[in-house]
């Protein structure tokens, strides 16, 4: 049974996190989620929602409130890789629209958009804090700084390999 | 060794200073969140691997340490006891570096740091380059010189002196005292005075309270506190525990941003660290005092950088902004009195309680004390960041520092503040830096980031650019914020595309100074600070695109078009082939033509073009 034992690393999840942040009771909620989101590929699905509402006994209702509120968490599966472009200002001044309208060229999406193969969700995100590189992108939890356009066709190349080795 | 002990050894060791490294082979290699993303990890590889195969290993010693500054030529280097310095790393030149420069003692030149401006080489640019030798580093004082995961290397530059000297010799009131002489000012972004908010939250009656450190930098081109907490996590843990100590806290959180991977790594290690040296705990160093400390990550939502907002979503909520007063000194996380400062501001922290305020008075300015991290990103050949004394002027910071504007292009305006910020133009670049003086001319200090921009740089693009940021980012609490900022965006849209009227300006006016009175929270009341300051300084720019449909530095795509001159162009083929669109005909060793109905301006072309043929017009 997959999804039980899915569920039972939630578990898991919930109980190490209570070990290891106990200052207050009920504000490791975001750290949960986070955590959760690591197992289910870039998503909290709507089973894994109640598991962690049930465990912190906080209404199902707050827990999508929290979810729908911060970029960085999902209600929808996502790609293997999460693609975020940085799109402020020190990133734009430096070329970042034509690093977006490769990215876009490339996976074939918008942002908010999954590529075909599961493999890539593109999204935008506020200042990476890599100004000094810009334009910068990141993926899942890695930076690539000073990119051009030959430079992200590479990265994708890269991790579409990653993909197919299952990495 | 029990945690006690080391903590004595700590406590009682003398301070060795970090330059008794110098007597053996040391390299320092930068490993800031920007030298990563340039292919640090791979040299630290491979210069691993070479000094192994020359037997080197054990002689030579390899620091990872936090950010050098100089975010643009890494991956950085520092060769001691020399104090050579080489930039724009890459794997394949270790065996160089170890060869020529260990082994023979000869400077690799090619990869020395070359003056932009002078294009003059300099062997040891950390000792003898202005970016480097104009800086005055207090808060920074760490960064890329110790190894950011050793609490060990912390403590050997003074590091928990200042805790052990405030527990066992001074009382939480002389800690204020102490601060409040130092004129130290918060240097989030408002500047309010660090003692003072320290004394307040001292002041308010209860047992339980709170310190928080507010690491959710959101300002686009600021990345200081990234920057500390990836190079000195121990300098904000020392300062929060004075902090605890001054204003009667037990607990501590520090809030970060879940885009920093890195930093929240480091500061979980240095967490870590301190509680096995008995600095976090339970009785630190036998004073009685316990103080506990925990990191509660952020997941993407700019306005939890707004304090009240963070205090909400630390308590594991949606991040809205709440009603002030009470202030967080009052009631801050889970309603208790709460003392909530930023990363930098606690980084001063340390050195002020060991050298005493008249020491840091003695730099700033009448009313701004001390120094101030500043980000340098955007059009600038020196990017990166830099601590300076309060009251430097822009024209130091924009040559002298920063070497000037890239590709022989003259400055234009430098944004500071971020979106609750402005700019500030050319005809101002003699103006010193600190908090009052930027407010007069309608910008603030902020987190310190400074994106510079050039003559290429439209500022209607720019305003728009950050109001789309202000749009994106409200929390939607406020109407003013969460429909006015629309409202404004879409006028600015217009005026982009070339559908702008008389009157818009105006508007645009009119409704920021609405958002500003009426919105809640920091961030509403400072979000159409862009466009006011921009059409402040470039009102002749919004007016060249409403009234001439014309976009002056040839940005706005619904404003431009490309041309290729037919006398310049020899029939290369070069732009036809990269077209995306197919927008450009002609043939083999004939002048080509672009067909304004298909093109989508993307600029490839211009770039490809080795004849300066292609150019930009506007009005179409």
């Amino acid at each position: 049974m997959v999804v039980d034992q899915t569920l039972e690393k939630v578990r898991e999840i919930i109980e190490a996190v209570e070990k290891e942040q106990s200052l207050e009771e009920g504000d490791i909620l975001l750290n949960c989620l986070h955590r959760v989101q690591d197992v289910y590929q870039n998503f909290v699905p709507s089973e894994a929602a109640e598991l962690v509402a049930e465990r912190l006994k906080v209404p199902l209702s707050k827990v999508y409130e929290v979810l729908t509120f911060y970029t960085m968490f999902s209600t929808k599966l996502r790609g293997k890789y999460v693609i975020r472009v940085c799109n402020s200002l020190p990133c734009h001044v430096t070329g970042g629209s034509q690093i977006i309208d490769a990215l876009f060229k490339e996976l074939k999406v918008g942002f908010g958009g999954t590529t075909e193969d599961g493999l890539f969700t593109l999204e935008k995100t506020g200042c990476l804090g890599l100004c000094g590189v810009g334009p910068v992108i990141m993926i899942n939890d890695e930076f690539y700084g000073n990119l051009t356009v030959d430079r992200v066709a590479e990265i994708l190349a890269d991790y579409r390999a990653r993909g197919e080795a299952g990495v | 060794m029990s945690a006690t002990d080391k903590t004595s050894i700590a406590s009682e060791a003398p301070a060795p200073r970090v330059e008794a490294r110098a007597a053996t082979n040391t390299i320092l290699l930068c490993a800031g969140g920007a030298c990563i993303s340039s292919g640090e990890e791979s040299c630290l590889q491979a210069l691993r691997a070479t000094l192994e195969k020359y037997a080197l290993q054990d002689v030579v010693k390899v620091v990872e340490t936090g950010c050098m500054g100089m975010c643009d030529a890494g991956p950085l280097m520092i060769l001691y006891p020399e104090g050579v310095f080489y930039q724009k790393l890459k794997p394949s030149d270790m065996e160089q570096i170890v060869s020529e420069h260990l082994l023979k003692g000869r400077i690799v030149e090619s990869k020395l740091f070359v003056d932009p401006s002078t294009k003059v080489k300099i062997t040891s640019a950390y000792d003898d380059h202005p970016f480097f030798t104009k800086q005055v580093k207090i808060a920074t004082r760490n960064m890329g010189v110790i190894d950011p995961m050793s609490i060990e290397e912390y403590i050997a530059r003074d590091g928990y002196f200042a805790l052990r000297k405030v527990l066992q010799e001074m009382t939480p009131e002389q800690v204020i005292d102490t601060l409040k002489k130092s004129g130290l000012r918060g240097r989030g972004g408002a500047g309010f005075p660090t003692g003072l908010k320290w004394e307040l939250t001292r002041k308010v009656p209860g047992k339980e309270k709170f310190v928080l450190c507010n690491a959710d930098e959101g300002d686009p081109g600021a990345f200081m506190d990234r920057s500390i907490l990836e190079g000195d996590p121990h300098s904000v843990l020392e300062a929060m525990a004075i902090a605890g100590y001054a204003v009667g806290a037990q607990k501590g959180y520090v809030y970060i941003r879940a885009e920093y991977p890195l930093a929240i790594e480091r500061l979980t290690e240095g967490i870590k660290q301190a509680k096995e040296y008995g600095l976090f705990g339970e009785n630190i160093m036998g004073s009685g005092f316990s103080f506990d400390l925990e990191i509660r990550m952020g997941a993407g939502a700019f306005v939890c950088g707004e304090e009240t907002a963070l205090i909400e979503s630390v308590e594991g909520k949606r991040g809205q902004p709440r009603v002030k007063p009470p202030f967080p000194a009052q009631k801050g996380v889970w309603n208790k009195p709460t003392l909530n400062n930023n990363v930098e501001t606690y980084a001063n922290i340390p050195p002020i309680i060991l050298n005493g305020p008249e020491w840091f008075t003695r730099i700033g300015t009448e009313k701004s004390k001390g120094t101030k991290v500043f980000c340098l990103a955007g059009k600038i050949k020196n990017t990166g960041l830099v601590e300076v004394p309060i009251g430097i002027t822009l024209r130091e910071v924009v040559y002298d520092i920063g070497g000037g504007i890239p590709n022989n292009k003259s400055f234009k305006a430098v944004q500071t503040g971020g979106p609750s910020g402005g700019c500030i133009p050319a005809e101002h670049l003699d103006m010193p830096i600190d908090y009052e003086t930027l407010k007069t001319i309608g910008t603030m200090m902020g987190s310190g980031g400074m994106v510079f921009m050039d003559e290429d740089t439209c500022m209607v693009d720019v305003a728009k650019f950050f109001l789309q940021f202000s749009v994106d980012e409200s929390c939607g609490k406020c109407t003013p914020c969460r429909e006015g900022n629309r409202v404004m965006y879409e006028i600015l849209e217009r005026i982009t595309n070339g559908e702008g009227e008389e009157g818009d300006i105006e508007r645009l006016e009119t409704l920021g100074q609405s958002i500003i009175d009426s919105s809640l929270c920091g961030l509403g009341q400072t979000s159409p600070q862009p466009v006011l300051s921009t059409i402040r300084f470039f009102r002749d720019e919004y007016e060249a695109h409403i009234r001439e449909k014309r976009c002056p530095a040839k940005v706005c795509r619904s404003l431009i078009r490309y041309h290729i001159d037919e006398s310049k162009c020899v029939g290369c083929t070069a732009c036809a082939r990269v077209c995306p669109v197919a927008a450009i005909s002609g043939s083999l060793r004939k002048p080509h033509r672009i067909d304004p109905e298909i093109c989508t301006r993307c600029g490839s072309c211009i770039e490809v073009c080795r004849f300066g043929a292609i150019s930009k017009i506007t009005p179409i």
